[in-house]
């Protein structure tokens, strides 16, 4: 079993818990920071991370990400380094799964099967390209395949029931549902048409549904935590740590780490 | 052959090039478009909507001019010029915003917005807009912004808003990334209008149809005027839409060589320069489709560099890698040096201030028409004005107003 249905499964015999993924640029704020930031995240409750890999056209991506991306770049991030930071993660951490997230430009530009073997070794767990819609990521999730990484795969408010049909096919691990029309960042999502499209979701994919762009505070992951296997969480970490002063950036983001596993668990 | 060139196959691809790379928000949108699209290409009715406007509001067609001064000087091969300069709003752009334009209305979208570099594609989806009564909202790299400032104020004037952006580069890439942004966020009442052959599918297939009015018109005035078709047909490329309507109508005249002229910038090997195709850059994914990139080692997608802001991107159309590998088409690029000469050239002999993107394909043409005897007839795509440049030529030239 993969860590990512390891970790699923466990919640579940746990009482039905659900999973809680914080989403953390690779080389934000510093690049010192991130190997510790992710322990600390899992310290505060933490159940999955996913990692962003830099990138220098992230369109799909708001105003907060972006910059996060931007500065962890200009601080010298290359994907290499965000596969070094996983395996260094991996050395104390044998049991979080680590999702790799970013854009397929730099993926090819190493190699998929390269960059499959790689992330691998390094002890990742699962890998979600943004700009790989299925019909064009069936050879690099059967690549994800051959060395146990779990492809995952977004679907949206707007995508058709033909479409989960597709992901179904290819995910393992969760699927992440983009809970908005727009960008990373923007807007809270609605908790009534989530209740309404999920169970169809579920059905076509079989796996959990993660549910991501939006959650801003426990209130709104208490509320997705209803309807969802997983609340996930990117922007709002992201501006917490843009906002620390020098020093407090662990501190902080596991102050808000444990404000969201308090909302997450309040669901039960 | 032919079905060699009859492309891009279903789902968007030119050989390994194209497709559709984009976040799944996106896809919904895509495929009403490409819906919305296959009927209105077939559509007799939509056709004749299109020929109107451009007969009506463009001024098409354009002519083909025999620039005799500048042929004279060089002593080689006849250039001729086909004008898309003298269409209305001074470029090509207009031709693909009109198609879109109408086919924004027939789907219902109030709303259009649309990346710019240089502001023509700007000032022509502002224009259009304006025609058919759209909101409009163009979103333009900050640098691009202070560098094009009358453009801005043109567009201003045409009722559309300008959005500087000022992520990354602040250039063109990043008012494409800013006008995705807001098309996923926007998607049931907003229409974006791509300027060039880039993109998710159906946009390098569909803007190239709406392009392709200048080599079919090409096609039937080379035969009345001069009897016969060019030897050699020359464009400029940045993304590549001007030279893809010239040549597409072309593919099967095996006759005919096309040659895109990319941006050389300072120099191919100083790397400051947006030539993808000439300098063999990798292939891989940007703006949804996967195409020759200039990247560095990690995949990060390069600012570029050329002194017109129209050519100044780090990819190309997915189209034009294809025309490349089959050996249909050929690359080469010009340096901004051999633009401006080209375009002075063209001022001081033939009375024409071409664009500076055109500029580029003409230095070309200017390369090789002495080396070629005077029978040969070398067909250059005007494709745009160049009173938008006066400003970068005269600096050029250490020259301030």
């Amino acid at each position: 079993m993969s860590r990512i249905a390891a970790t699923f499964a466990r919640l579940s015999k746990e009482g039905h818990k659900k999973a809680l993924i914080p989403f953390l640029t690779a080389g934000f704020p510093e690049i010192s920071l991130t190997v510790p930031l992710l322990s600390a995240l899992v310290e505060a409750g933490a159940d999955v991370l996913e990692l962003g890999m830099p990138f220098s056209d992230p369109m799909a991506d708001g105003p907060t990400i972006q910059r996060a991306s931007e500065r962890a770049l200009a601080q010298g991030m290359t994907l290499q380094k965000t596969l070094e930071m996983v395996a260094e993660f991996r050395k104390n951490d044998r049991e979080t799964p680590i999702v790799l997230m970013g854009y397929a430009n730099p993926i090819e530009a190493m190699g998929t099967a390269v960059f499959a073997r790689a992330a691998s070794a390094a002890g990742a767990d699962g890998v979600l390209v943004v700009d790989y819609p299925p019909e064009e990521a069936e050879s690099f999730a059967r690549e994800l395949k051959a060395e146990s990484l779990d492809p995952i795969f977004l679907l949206a408010p707007t995508s058709v029931p033909e479409r989960f049909a597709k992901v179904g096919q290819l995910a393992s691990g969760y699927v992440y549902y983009v809970s908005l029309k727009g960008v990373t960042g923007k807007g809270r999502p609605d908790v009534a048409e989530l209740a309404r499209r999920l169970p169809a979701i579920r059905a076509a994919v079989k796996t959990p549904v993660g549910v991501g762009f939006g959650v801003r505070d426990a209130e709104t992951a208490a509320a997705v935590a209803e309807v969802a296997d997983a609340v996930i969480v990117g922007s709002r970490l992201i501006e917490e740590l843009e906002n620390a002063p020098a020093g407090e950036a662990l501190a902080r983001a596991a102050a808000l780490l444990r404000d969201l596993r308090q909302g997450v668990d309040r669901a039960l | 052959m032919t079905s060699l060139y009859d492309l891009p196959d279903a789902r968007g691809h030119f050989g390994p090039y194209g497709g559709v790379f984009v976040a799944e928000t996106l896809i919904a949108a895509l495929e009403e478009l490409k819906a919305a699209y296959q009927t209105t290409r077939d559509d007799p009715a939509f056709a004749a909507e299109f020929a109107r406007e451009l007969a009506h509001y463009v001024g098409r067609p354009s002519p083909i001019y025999h620039a005799r001064r500048l042929s004279e000087t060089l002593g080689g091969a006849q250039i001729l010029l086909k004008r898309e300069d003298l269409n209305h709003t001074g470029s090509h752009k207009v031709n693909n915003c009109i198609g879109q334009a109408l086919l924004a209305r027939r789907m219902g979208k109030p709303r259009v917005i649309a990346e710019t570099g240089a502001g023509q594609h700007g000032v022509a989806t502002a224009t259009v807009a304006a025609r058919f009564g759209f909101e409009c909202v163009v979103y333009m790299g900050a640098e691009d912004v202070q560098r094009q400032a009358a453009n801005v104020y043109r567009m201003k004037l045409l009722g559309a808003s300008v959005v500087p952006v000022h992520s990354g580069s602040k250039t063109l890439k990043d008012a494409m990334n800013e006008a995705m942004r807001d098309w996923v966020t926007n998607i049931s009442n907003t229409f974006y209008i791509i300027g060039t052959v880039a993109g998710p599918h159906p946009y390098p297939m569909m803007v190239r149809d709406f392009q392709t009015v200048i080599g079919k018109e090409c096609l039937t005035q080379m035969t009345d005027r001069f009897g016969r078709q060019p030897d050699v047909i020359i464009a400029a490329v940045g993304g590549g839409s001007n030279a893809l309507g010239i040549f597409h109508p072309y593919l099967p005249h095996k006759d005919v060589r096309l040659i895109g002229v990319e941006a050389a910038g300072e120099g191919l090997k100083t790397g400051r320069h947006a030539a993808p195709l000439t300098s063999g850059a990798k292939i891989g994914v940007l703006h949804g489709n996967r195409t020759a990139l200039m990247q560095d080692a990690d995949g990060q997608i390069l600012a570029t560099h050329s002194i017109s802001a129209g050519l100044d991107y780090p990819g190309v159309g997915p189209e034009h890698v294809w025309l490349r590998d089959t050996g249909r088409a050929e690359y080469t690029a010009a340096t901004d040096d051999e633009a401006l000469k080209a375009f002075h050239a063209l001022c001081r002999l033939e009375g024409i201030l071409p664009a500076l993107e055109s500029s580029h394909a003409l230095a070309h043409a200017m390369r090789i028409a002495p080396e070629l005897p005077k029978d040969k007839l070398l067909l250059v795509n005007l494709s745009g004005r160049g009173d938008k440049d006066m400003h970068t030529v005269a600096s050029a030239s250490g020259i301030t107003f």
